[in-house]
């Protein structure tokens, strides 16, 4: 009884050291920030409540979008190599084969009619900078316009619906550009001069950033960079939930590969302990019945 | 050479080249441990145990571990943590235990603390399970530099910094110690070293000595009982084992030891497994970056408590500058330890809730202890800044005032 009492009061004094350094500290440092909006509800130029027209739709982007963007699985191959085009644009503008799959709806009717906006860039592209996004405001064409666009991505067939494949094609759609993997090999498709003039610093490798920041930061931070990190040069970049969540997985599955074999190999390696320390109990009674 | 005769058994031929029988009987068999112990008697073999997992864990991660700032973090996180069959393991094992063996080593202390485990001719084991901490707090600073995350850089650069405030030769030393005027590679190569090399043969030095000088005045305790231990052991070997006061350390005593063990190795690998972060800090998980300062740098959590006393002055007392101040009350924190043995005046060796002045003493010292490590994470600004001022401040009034209260105790019990 005595041994149990000292027990509590141990495990009592590292419960309270316990909760300050870490779950307590660590409120103070990261203090919780509004959840994740993944209907991206401050963006409100276009009406959602129009249907699009794909085939108007499909008009539209051969018109306005492929002068610059490839759409590959749509037959529109990329312009010129990733170098020309970062050195033309600043960064290399991206495939819209995935667009209607990985972005939310209603941002990229939004991005469409005013990019700035939609990334939450505003402070980077101020009058006074002299710096204009390479791609022009759509805020010309009607809302049925916009949402023929909207209609036409949509219905375009991804390169993969899920799994592995989906998840790295989804990274490397959203992220590749700018963002490094190197544990997958992966290099960032605008070279690194460029990237580095466009963003005003090189944006990190994210190999370790499943470790270093964390599912919770990451979730809160790709759905927008500015609630987390004000003043980011980072956009939003408007991916559904469905889409963070590959990104997330692909972070994992490069910079955690081993989780699964980790998680299972704890459950045996602790069952194994629990066996020794029942066997070492019971070794224990026999001993001391002959001393005490 | 002196003459043999054919041996009838392995043992025999041992024993008569070795004196393994004799040796068994003074290591183990014969070797006295009291039996009116609890389970923080077993700390000490919890603690040779982990430091056997540090070792050979570390054996494993040292095949792969790459000494350079431009190979370091990826030999660690890419090579051992993803392409080396259970790297991971080793290096959750290595970083977990390191984090955990500063629990074991605490706990162990403040038992010694409690029990007044360190006066009337325990001086030596007192003294050299400091020396033990000290040793480990050395290899534990030494080996978060390794990984070369952002942590270790910035943990590197503060901390070496601090010997800078010492008089005269500060600055010199700081060069003399990082190899160089800012933290860069020839520190990690030179920390590498005494991690790995010069570090834990001090540490398997001090454990034998710490061992060597348990032998003499024995093992206290629960009640702090003074006994003839010969006596004691006679009565044990002529079948009287239950009125004897005394186990022999095999099987007897190591029995308990590997029932804690037991228990505490299924905690130890529950955070293994499935919760280190406390012990792999995310911040680390960033390669280090010269140019690129943390928002918050903290050491491990074990060295919070004596972090905080050297932060907790931050404002100018008297003409001295607040960070000389700190600096001083830094270095009396990590010495007064030391030194205990001497601060207690109080001939009493008595659970400290059976002392009447000392118990105060004893639950003071931890509460502050643990406002100190808290206080030590969080960032050192308004309240948080006099909080830390405070508890630093009650810690050294703790230990210049133990002297007297222990004194005083003295004279209350009369030589009890």
């Amino acid at each position: 009884m005595k041994e149990f009492k000292i027990l509590a009061v141990i495990v009592a004094l590292v419960g309270i050291t316990y909760y300050g350094i870490e779950p307590y500290a660590h409120h103070v440092m990261h203090p919780e920030v509004a959840p994740a909006d993944f209907t991206f509800k401050d963006l409100k130029n276009v009406d959602m409540s129009i249907k699009g027209n794909p085939e108007n739709g499909k008009v539209l982007v051969e018109a306005n979008c492929v002068a610059c963007h490839s759409i590959e699985s749509a037959g529109h191959p990329q312009v010129m190599p990733n170098a020309d085009a970062a050195a033309s644009y600043g960064v290399v503008p991206p495939d819209l084969s995935s667009a209607g799959w990985i972005y939310d709806k209603n941002y990229l009717a939004n991005f469409i009619f005013d990019p700035v906006t939609a990334m939450h860039l505003q402070h980077k592209y101020t009058p006074e900078s002299g710096k204009a996004f390479p791609m022009p405001a759509y805020n010309w064409m009607t809302p049925q316009e916009i949402m023929d666009i909207v209609s036409y991505f949509q219905g375009l067939a991804p390169k993969a619906k899920s799994g592995i494949a989906s998840h790295k094609n989804t990274y490397e759609v959203a992220c590749g550009r700018c963002h490094s993997m190197a544990y997958a090999g992966f290099e960032a498709t605008t070279p690194s001069e460029n990237i580095k003039a466009y963003m005003g610093a090189t944006p990190p490798d994210l190999s370790q950033y499943i470790k270093s920041r964390g599912e919770h930061y990451l979730y809160s931070f790709i759905n927008d960079p500015q609630v987390l990190l004000h003043g980011t040069s980072m956009p939003r970049t408007g991916l559904n939930q469905k889409a963070q969540e590959e990104v997330i997985a692909y972070m994992e599955s490069i910079g955690d590969s081993k989780k699964a074999e980790r998680e299972n190999l704890g459950i045996w390696v602790m069952f194994y302990t629990l066996v020794f320390a029942i066997l070492a109990y019971l070794w224990k009674r026999k001993i001391w019945s002959e001393v005490h | 050479m002196a003459e043999f005769k054919k041996a009838d058994s392995m043992l025999e031929w041992f024993d008569q080249r070795l004196g393994v029988v004799n040796f068994a009987k003074v290591m183990m068999t014969e070797y006295w441990i009291p039996k009116n112990i609890n389970f923080l008697w077993a700390m000490g073999v919890l603690l040779t145990v982990l430091f056997t997992f540090l070792v050979v864990s570390g054996i494993f991660l040292l095949m792969y571990y790459k000494p350079d700032v431009n190979m370091a973090f990826d030999s660690v996180n890419y090579t051992i943590m993803q392409e080396v069959a259970y790297g991971w393991l080793f290096r959750h094992i290595h970083a977990v235990g390191a984090s955990v063996v500063f629990l074991v080593i605490y706990i162990h202390m403040f038992t010694g603390i409690y029990y007044g485990s360190y006066k009337k001719g325990r001086e030596m084991i007192w003294v050299s399970g400091m020396l033990l901490f000290m040793l480990f707090s050395a290899e534990g600073f030494s080996g978060y530099m390794l990984p070369w995350g952002q942590m270790s850089y910035w943990a590197a650069y503060v901390i070496t910094e601090i010997f800078g405030g010492i008089p005269v030769i500060g600055d010199e030393l700081v060069v003399w110690i990082r190899g160089n005027f800012y933290v860069s590679d020839s520190t990690l190569t030179r920390f590498f070293m005494l991690h790995v090399l010069l570090i834990p043969l001090a540490i398997i030095g001090a454990i034998v000595f710490h061992f060597y000088a348990l032998r003499f005045p024995h093992v206290n305790n629960e009640k702090g009982e003074f006994f003839d231990f010969d006596e004691e052991a006679e009565k044990y070997l002529a079948g009287n084992k239950k009125e004897s006061k005394v186990v022999p350390f095999w099987p007897v005593f190591l029995s308990k030891d590997f029932f804690v063990l037991g228990f505490f190795m299924l905690f130890f690998f529950y955070l293994v497994f499935f919760h280190y972060n406390f012990a792999m800090d995310p911040v680390n998980f960033d390669k280090a970056d010269g140019l690129k300062t943390p928002a918050h740098i903290y050491p491990e959590w074990y060295f919070l408590w004596s972090y905080e006393v050297l932060r907790g002055f931050f404002f100018e007392i008297a003409g001295v500058s607040g960070k000389d101040l700190g600096l001083m009350a830094f270095g009396f924190a990590n010495a007064i330890f030391l030194v205990l043995p001497w601060l207690d005046r109080s001939p009493m060796v008595k659970p400290a809730n059976q002392r009447p002045y000392f118990k105060y003493w004893f639950w003071f010292l931890m509460a502050d202890l643990i406002v100190l490590t808290v206080y030590g994470k969080l960032p050192p600004t308004g309240a948080n800044a006099w909080v830390g001022f405070a508890s630093s401040m009650t810690f050294l009034t703790l230990f210049i005032a133990l002297p007297f209260i222990t004194k005083a105790e003295a004279k209350k019990v009369g030589g009890k």
